[in-house]
């Protein structure tokens, strides 16, 4: 393949988001007529990559090439024009239209104002045949379809158009097994009419099958490159890994304590799936997996976020499912993975923050003393070195890392046993994550208290957790002792699940 | 179901507004019984639901998009001070009214111009226009308007490199356009209305019953095809369903927001100068408070013909049976005698019954 001139190349890419680096110097030759697999663990800056391609972010240095031409792309609609698609992870298509209007948006057959419609359609039967499922009626409404249906339509729409550079972000994360096969070998097809392919897949098997070449990142860098054929499994897996863990972990050493937590085959919606699970006092009990594993869902359910369809959760004394107003009062806080959406009011102040889950158990008589909470919460917040003005400030005008820390110390102002933290480190500088990390292992080991952190970071997840459970398209495999896990064993559970499990 | 589905065919979603219409107009048959079921109250319902039908077809388009306007009422009232004017100036009814819709899509321009952010762009344009129209006041109120929107529009298309981005929400910018619009028809008119021409037979032909229908009637059937038409074949309604249905996915497929945008609010607000024109015909002057509140019938209409506040979803034709349904309401309570305050609970309570039946009815199909 060297020596082929590269349809999309990418040099020495660079972008910050505060703090993070998200990009810190990736390479990327991808050749018209490939199929390349992107590979990485989560963070390691495949999605900002894309996003840098898609016209969502403007990168700070480096350059991006397509067939030799400058590709800086201001909005997704300059990348379309120059050729590129992205099937995203979350699909963008708009459910009131029909498949066959999502298929032609923004480029449908005209006759003068009028969508020509039997243009349309014959044009969408054709391009529904090429991802098998011409069974589909092109004039059905989208929202009517499920999941793997919609990801096709997502599919052939970029099939549809004119493109050189099509990428696909985990493709077939909501197909099944029969959908599969097909989806890689139309992407062989199209590969071969000179289309360069960039396959973005945690499921080794499908690259193996569908690759030519391979790119590793790793931290935001290119850290491997080369042809599928000489890697294997392994070599993959290191490659991603290859990484010391930093001195950034604190463990005190520490005995377990009674179990305060325990799921029994528990179910809910979508994920997760019969999971059982046990939770003691004193210890870090972490959850990995890949992005929409289900690890998020599965806080949510214990939580009462999202309904539980079957099994049991019993926390502390209490016994069955509960609202998350009930699990505030027996003691079980939640730390959100979306800290601007759900995890904190940004406009409001650090006190009014702080004081959310327990303000009925602060107040007298129905009122609040605004001067007292903001006094008392003086206490939490510089028990985590939270880093402020003005306990009254809105909490907007502190970095991440400090506002993470607001979101934790409100989980220790309510007074909570069982601490369930949703990527506490997530967009938190390097400095700050030290000091969660030393916060986390304070409250589990010195305090006693149950703490379940899911994170996608393994080192993270190594450094900090006693136990460690994978969960898998939904699946909660059995924790671990740490002692016994490496990231390769665990990466190996992520991709895989529960079929090979211990294989690695 | 079969009824169903060749009823969405037609541009309802489902059933339910052609049920509610029967139910309510039935249920007023038995209760008022001759003075409700006779044809000159058919006739005169329809009448009576052509301005606020015909306002209610702009406003559905512009739900669809997922914007909303609480001006109609406002722009109603300015677009038809605007016709008065002409005509007090001794043109005839064309004029006046091409004067009126030409007026309701002025104010179309402006909203649909702060929404998608070209602040700059208006104040540019307004003061441009306004000048015109100070300068050539003396000429008359047909050419100081026509003068006014023409030096208006070039300076849109001269400034269209300005890239200016302030984009502003629909509720904020037609909020103040609700008070400031009717206060400005209130200053054309010195706070009085404008009765000074003399009555001119098209005008009042309009909305008299003659033929089969009143002409206004026929406006409406005309506007309410034709939207429905453009909203269900055209590229253009497409792309309006597909902003409104999910903003991030017509972006990525490269339509052009802004351009689309802004020409659906003026799409929508010209159906309320039409409005406006018929309007002035049913009072026969320009009456700078007339259609208080009709910006809550357009939309409460196009509610309980399905569409979502939401965007995406929206028929014409559900809109317009919505319409009919608070005609109905209206006109048969005041027929079984029940007082005002009557009629508005209900309508109140039909608003309500209709979107939870819709709601109800989606949770209840297969597919999330």
């Amino acid at each position: 393949m060297t020596g082929a001139p590269s349809r999309l190349r990418i040099r020495a890419l660079h972008k910050r988001f505060g703090p993070t680096q998200a990009l810190a110097g990736v390479d990327l030759d991808v050749a018209a007529g490939e199929v390349h697999a992107l590979v990485g663990e989560n963070g390691a800056g495949k999605s900002t990559l894309l996003k840098a391609l898609a016209g969502v972010h403007l990168a700070d240095t480096g350059s991006m090439e397509i067939d030799g031409m400058m590709h800086l792309p201001l909005d997704p609609a300059e990348a379309t024009a120059a050729g590129l698609a992205i099937i995203h992870q979350e699909l963008a298509l708009a459910p009131h239209l029909t498949i066959a209007e999502n298929l032609f948006l923004g480029r449908e057959p005209r006759r003068g104002w009028f969508v020509d419609r039997s243009a349309l359609l014959e044009q969408a039967k054709t391009a529904l045949a090429r991802v098998g499922r011409d069974h589909l009626d092109p004039d059905c409404l989208v929202a009517s379809l499920p999941p793997a249906d919609r990801q096709l339509v997502e599919i052939a729409r970029a099939l549809t158009q004119d493109v050189r550079v099509l990428v696909l972000d985990e493709p077939t994360s909501s197909l099944t097994q029969a959908d599969v096969g097909p989806l890689l070998q139309r992407l062989r097809d199209l590969a071969s009419t000179g289309v360069a392919v960039v396959y973005v897949s945690h499921v080794f098997e499908e690259l193996f099958a569908v690759a030519d070449r391979y790119t590793v990142l790793r931290d935001g860098c290119t850290v491997a490159a080369g042809a599928m054929k000489d890697i294997d499994h392994d070599g993959l897996v290191a490659a991603m890994v290859g990484r010391n863990v930093e001195q950034l972990y604190h463990r005190t050493p520490c005995k377990r304590g009674e179990a305060v937590m325990q799921l029994t085959n528990v179910s809910g919606h979508t994920a997760p799936t019969d999971a059982t699970l046990t939770l003691h006092r004193g210890e870090v009990l972490g959850i990995a997996g890949l992005v929409g594993a289900g690890r998020t869902e599965l806080l949510r359910c214990i939580f009462g976020l999202d309904e539980v369809t079957s099994g049991d959760i019993r926390v502390l004394s209490y016994d069955g499912f509960a609202s998350p107003r009930d699990r505030w009062a027996q003691g079980v806080g939640l730390l959100s993975e979306d800290r601007k959406h759900e995890g904190l009011a940004v406009s409001q102040s650090l006190a009014d923050n702080l004081w959310l889950p327990c303000l009925s158990r602060r107040a007298r008589n129905g009122f609040l003393n605004g001067v007292c909470l903001e006094r008392d919460a003086h206490v939490w917040l510089q028990r985590l070195g939270v880093k402020f003005r003005d306990a009254g400030q809105p909490i907007r005008e502190l970095s991440g890392g400090n506002q993470q820390k607001v979101a934790l110390a409100r989980l220790l102002a309510a007074e909570c046993d069982v601490l369930l933290l949703d990527e506490p480190t997530r967009g938190v500088d390097v400095g700050a994550k030290a000091e969660i990390y030393k916060a986390i292992d304070e409250l589990a080991h010195r305090q006693q208290k149950a703490v379940l952190v899911v994170s996608s970071y393994l080192p993270e997840l190594l450094g900090l957790a006693d136990r460690i459970a994978v969960v898998a398209r939904g699946d909660v495999l059995p924790a671990q002792p740490v002692a016994d896990l490496d990231e390769h064993t665990l990466l190996t559970q992520m991709t895989v699940g529960r079929q090979r499990e211990g294989v690695a | 179901m079969k009824l169903g589905d060749s009823l969405s065919k037609l541009g309802l979603r489902g059933a339910g507004p052609l049920l509610g219409l029967v139910v309510t107009w039935v249920l007023f048959a038995v209760l008022a019984g001759g003075t409700f079921t006779n044809w000159s109250n058919q006739e005169l319902m329809l009448l009576q639901t052509a301005v606020v039908g015909t306002a209610a077809v702009g406003a559905t388009w512009i739900i669809v998009s997922g914007g909303i306007d609480l001006s109609v009422g406002a722009n109603i009232a300015l677009s038809a001070m605007v016709g008065s004017m002409v005509m007090r100036d001794g043109h005839g009814f064309w004029l006046a009214a091409i004067a009126t819709v030409i007026t309701g899509c002025v104010v179309g321009w402006l909203i649909g111009a702060l929404v998608v952010g070209a602040l700059l762009r208006v104040l540019l344009v307004a003061g441009a226009g306004a000048l015109l129209v100070w300068l050539t006041a003396g000429m008359g109120s047909l050419w100081s308007l026509l003068l006014g929107v023409a030096a208006g529009a070039g300076v849109w298309f001269a400034t269209a490199r300005l890239r200016q981005s302030l984009p502003l929400s629909p509720f904020i910018v037609t909020l103040g356009l609700w008070g400031a619009l009717r206060g400005i028809a209130k200053g054309l008119g010195d706070d009085q209305p404008m009765i000074y021409f003399e009555a001119d037979e098209t005008l009042s032909a309009l909305m008299l019953p003659e033929g089969l229908l009143p002409p206004g009637v026929w406006v409406l059937l005309i506007v309410a095809i034709v939207a429905s038409l453009l909203l269900r074949r055209s590229v253009f309604g497409r792309h309006v369903v597909a902003i409104g249905s999910s903003r991030e996915t017509a972006r990525l497929c490269g339509i052009n927001l802004p351009k689309t945008e802004l020409r659906v609010y003026m799409l929508g607000c010209a159906c309320a100068g039409i409005a406006a024109v018929m309007q002035l015909s049913y009072l026969s002057m320009g009456d700078p408070t007339t259609a208080q509140g009709y910006e809550l019938k357009a939309i409460a209409a196009a509610v309980i013909g399905g569409a979502s506040l939401a965007g995406g979803e929206g028929a014409i034709f559900g809109t317009l049976l919505g319409a009919l349904i608070m005609t109905v309401v209206d006109n048969g309570c005041t027929k079984v005698g029940l007082d005002n305050w009557v009629q508005e609970v209900v309508t109140g309570v039909i608003i309500v019954a209709a979107v939870a039946l819709d709601r109800w009815r989606q949770s209840k199909s297969p597919a999330k």
